[in-house]
């Protein structure tokens, strides 16, 4: 062994210390850039979409072009609100909860009760195809099932059965995943006792982890609050306050979709997306509090 | 026990409804196809660029709309890469465990929240402007435009499973590197880089899988053309956006043609989803 | 109370008054002064948390990857300051040994060696490479080993074949010091023998600072040893001397295994 000199490199230091010091430069200008489209978005809505939320924003039912261009050219607020969009978003938000909550809830308990067995992984893999299903598609099937084959018409039920399907995955894998997080102990100390299974299920795993289950159902709800093409294929839209199953029932999204393009009414579409925003951010917001506070 | 196995059976027969949805899905959309099809041919279908529903003369092909798909989500590809994982190196290894980190991982968790007719909204006021000022394309629709867009809606998904392989490449091996005196760059491009490759590559195709099926913003901003894009800034359709915008007035072969456009991108986000979850698996 | 600590004539490396706080005032290493010897090996010893480590890491500033670490006072190596020499030029002098062994497991054990090189940016020859790969497996006495496998990836190889060759990875640079971290606290006997071994013969060449939890392991290859204590260097003095006939009574308590 002997300890000689280094063999003769240039010595790059310097060059090597610029280039790291321009990239993490270009890192964080990139990363800012990343940032500013979700800041620009809350901004244009804030300052766009403020002005017409009223009561009548959430009490009255959209105008027609003619009032809204009337106001428009007197330099007044639009008249009228969303009322029945909000109606129609909740009216088909809950059916589809009501379709989609307890049965996801028991197909995730199936899984989480049944790790690694072939016919579970089939059903795993299964539903994560189901979630990487564009919702456009979801709308297609719901049209062809419902719209053709039921209610023989653009219903409110299509636009709730698309949506149910999007949000069976997500509180499936929700459930599962919160499943595996209960200690096993817990599982067994029920058992211990010789309570019978059912009543661990309802009455030791499911209120251990019931923080979890509500932050799946939460934010599978502000998935699809948003959801606009599943419903212009199924529920098609409707003026009026809508809350028969059979019958077309307007949304929230839908209306932005049906005036966007129509200067008369901008102001009120621009209000719509704010509302819509501050309503999927806020489920979104309670979810992270609920999961942080339980775990 | 006997409840026991009711029970256990009740589970199992409630997880025969995915079986059912996915069997229906499948017949459903397979028979709604069928017209489309026949008429056409499979390939006929697949590879014609026809899209004319004059009565008596009516022919409708998907090649526009696959190649508008393709081209406008790996354009998407193309933006998001840059900036989420430039993004992801600020959250999960300069700023690592840093309140900064924390603030900038929310604030791109909430691009995820915005519903996609938002995105559209915005996009058709603010960054369709833009484009049409660059004088490439009339009013600024266009496959760039949505490219665009959709770049930004994918950012999150990018992002969030970027951070996560960062974040898992072992400290021993980045701090060998910084011993042996490698400046940060050179164990990101040298250490980082090689052994989250496999990973990142997976999560850029589940962001992928993404783009493929979002259909609102850029039904919004491709511009409504039943044509193969010409360029960036030319105007187009994709797979989404054509099922979105002529579903209102389709009946007949026109609307088995879109059911069947449907089956298509179902089977095209299917199996990049797959791909990205069986990599994802094996890197885990 | 420096008098009473071990002077060394011509040191490689001088310790002068280092402090290293987290945050604003939880001090990790306090006041710490003392000049290490050449061509020896100075085992830094004391209980977890007494902040061995990052007195060892401060020596090739691997401590400044972390946020919110304040440090004073400083190092001088061959009598320059490290704190005015850049970290890419300091650490090829100085090189380090970690815990467990982590060779690049994308890398092939060639690649390995050189990686130092590869990492700076070196364009090398491939003579030159092959020169610097065969001398330095060959002074971990690795070689035979893996001769007939250099281009695999090192995954096949045993801990302590592992950590071998991230010696030999450090060595390729024939820095002034090794810094080894507990180098063989992940090790089966066996492979530790062959290390401290290793190192023994290494010091005729090297300057090491290894900081070991195992106290015969201190006793039985290191030339002077520090104990550290609370982030205080409490006492330095030669190894045999302090085992014997310690001056402190924490150090007397630490030996005798009254707490660690």
């Amino acid at each position: 062994m002997e300890t000689k000199a280094l063999i003769g490199e240039k010595d790059n230091s310097n060059w090597r210390e610029l280039k790291n010091k321009l990239f993490f430069g270009t890192v964080v200008v990139l990363a800012t850039l990343t940032i500013s489209p979700i800041l620009l978005i809350v901004y244009t809505l804030l300052s766009k979409g403020l002005k017409q939320i009223n009561f009548d924003f959430f009490l009255k039912v959209a105008p027609d072009t003619l009032q809204a261009m009337t106001a428009v050219r007197n330099g007044e607020i639009i008249p009228g609100g969303i009322a029945n969009g909000i109606t129609g978003t909740l009216f088909m938000v809950l059916i589809a909860s009501l379709m989609a909550i307890p049965v996801s809830i028991v197909i995730g308990i199936f899984l989480y009760e049944n790790q690694g067995k072939k016919y579970a992984n089939l059903i795993r893999s299964l539903t994560d195809i189901l979630q990487g299903v564009p919702s456009v598609v979801l709308g297609l099937i719901a049209y062809i099932w419902i719209v053709q084959g039921v209610t023989k018409g653009f219903s409110a039920l299509a636009g709730s059965v698309a949506l149910a399907i999007m949000m069976l995955p997500l509180i499936i894998r929700s459930t599962e995943e919160t499943m595996k997080m209960i200690p096993i102990s817990i599982k067994e100390a029920g058992a211990a006792l010789g309570v019978p299974y059912h009543k661990i299920i309802l009455r030791v795993m499911i209120p251990s982890g019931f923080s979890g289950l509500m932050t799946g159902i939460l934010l599978s709800i502000s998935r699809v609050l948003g959801e606009t093409a599943p419903l212009m294929l199924t529920t098609l839209g409707s003026t009026t306050v809508n809350f028969n199953i059979t019958k077309p029932t307007s949304a929230v999204p839908l209306q932005i979709w049906e005036f966007y393009n129509n200067p008369n009414m901008i102001d009120l579409v621009w209000s719509s997306s704010l509302f819509l925003m501050a309503f999927v951010l806020t489920l979104n917001i309670i979810a992270k509090r609920i999961s942080m506070r339980y775990s | 026990m006997a409840s026991e196995k009711i029970i256990k059976n009740l589970l199992k027969a409630s997880s025969v409804i995915i079986l059912l949805i996915f069997a229906g899905m499948a017949y459903s959309m397979i028979k709604g196809a069928i017209p489309a099809f026949k008429e056409f041919g499979l390939f006929g279908f697949i590879f014609s660029t026809d899209w004319n529903p004059t009565e008596g003369n009516e022919s409708y092909g998907a090649l526009p709309f696959v190649a508008g798909t393709v081209i406008t989500s790996l354009l998407a590809l193309v933006i998001c890469f840059p900036l989420a994982f430039s993004t992801s190196l600020f959250i999960a290894e300069y700023y690592r465990k840093t309140k900064i980190a924390t603030m900038l991982s929310t604030l791109v968790d909430l691009l995820a929240g915005v519903p996609s007719i938002v995105y559209g909204l915005w996009g058709f006021y603010t960054i369709r402007p833009l484009i049409a000022e660059l004088g490439y394309s009339g009013q600024g629709y266009g496959i760039f435009t949505s490219g665009l867009i959709l770049a930004i809606m994918i950012i999150p998904y990018a992002t969030s499973i970027s951070n996560e392989i960062i974040s898992m490449v072992p400290t021993e091996l980045k701090e060998a590197a910084y011993s042996l005196g490698a400046t940060r760059m050179e164990v990101i491009f040298n250490v980082i880089l090689p052994n989250a490759r496999s990973g990142l590559v997976a999560g850029y195709i589940l962001a992928l899988g993404r783009a493929l099926g979002e259909t609102m913003a850029v039904t919004m901003l491709i511009g409504n053309a039943n044509i193969i894009p010409t360029g960036l800034f030319s105007p187009g359709n994709t797979m989404a956006s054509v099922i979105a915008n002529q579903f209102g007035e389709a009946d007949g072969l026109k609307l088995s043609s879109l059911i069947a456009i449907g089956l298509l991108l179902f089977a095209v986000t299917a199996a990049v989803n797959a791909i990205g979850k069986v990599i994802i698996r094996k890197y885990a | 109370m420096n008098e009473q600590m071990l002077q060394v004539s011509n040191p490689i490396l001088s310790i002068i008054d280092l402090s290293i706080s987290y945050g604003e005032d939880k001090y990790a290493v306090k006041d710490v002064t003392a000049d290490v010897k050449r061509n020896a090996i100075t085992a830094i010893m004391g209980p977890s948390g007494c902040g061995k480590s990052t007195l060892l890491r401060a020596i090739n500033r691997m401590h400044e990857l972390y946020p919110n670490i304040h440090t004073k006072g400083g190092i001088k190596l061959n009598g320059d300051s490290i704190y005015e020499m850049s970290t890419t030029k300091l650490r090829r002098k100085i090189g380090m040994v970690f815990q467990r062994p982590n060779p690049f497991p994308t890398m092939s054990i060639y690649e390995n060696v050189i990686a130092g090189y590869d990492l700076n940016g070196s364009k090398l020859k491939k003579s030159e490479k092959d020169e610097i790969v065969e001398s330095s497996l060959t002074d971990v006495g690795l070689l035979d080993e893996v001769r007939d496998s250099l281009n695999k990836k090192g995954n096949f190889l045993s801990g302590g074949q592992q950590q071998r060759l991230c010696i030999a990875r450090t060595l390729a640079f024939k820095p002034d010091v090794i810094l080894m971290d507990e180098p063989t606290s992940a090790l089966d006997p066996l492979s530790t023998a062959k290390i401290e071994d290793l190192l023994v013969e290494l010091k005729e060449h090297y300057s090491i600072i290894l900081v070991t939890h195992n106290m015969s392991q201190a006793a039985r290859i290191s030339d002077n040893a520090m104990f550290m204590y609370l982030g205080e260097l409490v006492e330095y003095d030669k190894t045999k001397k302090m085992f014997t006939n310690p001056r402190d009574s924490r150090t007397e308590g630490y030996l005798t295994g009254k707490f660690g």
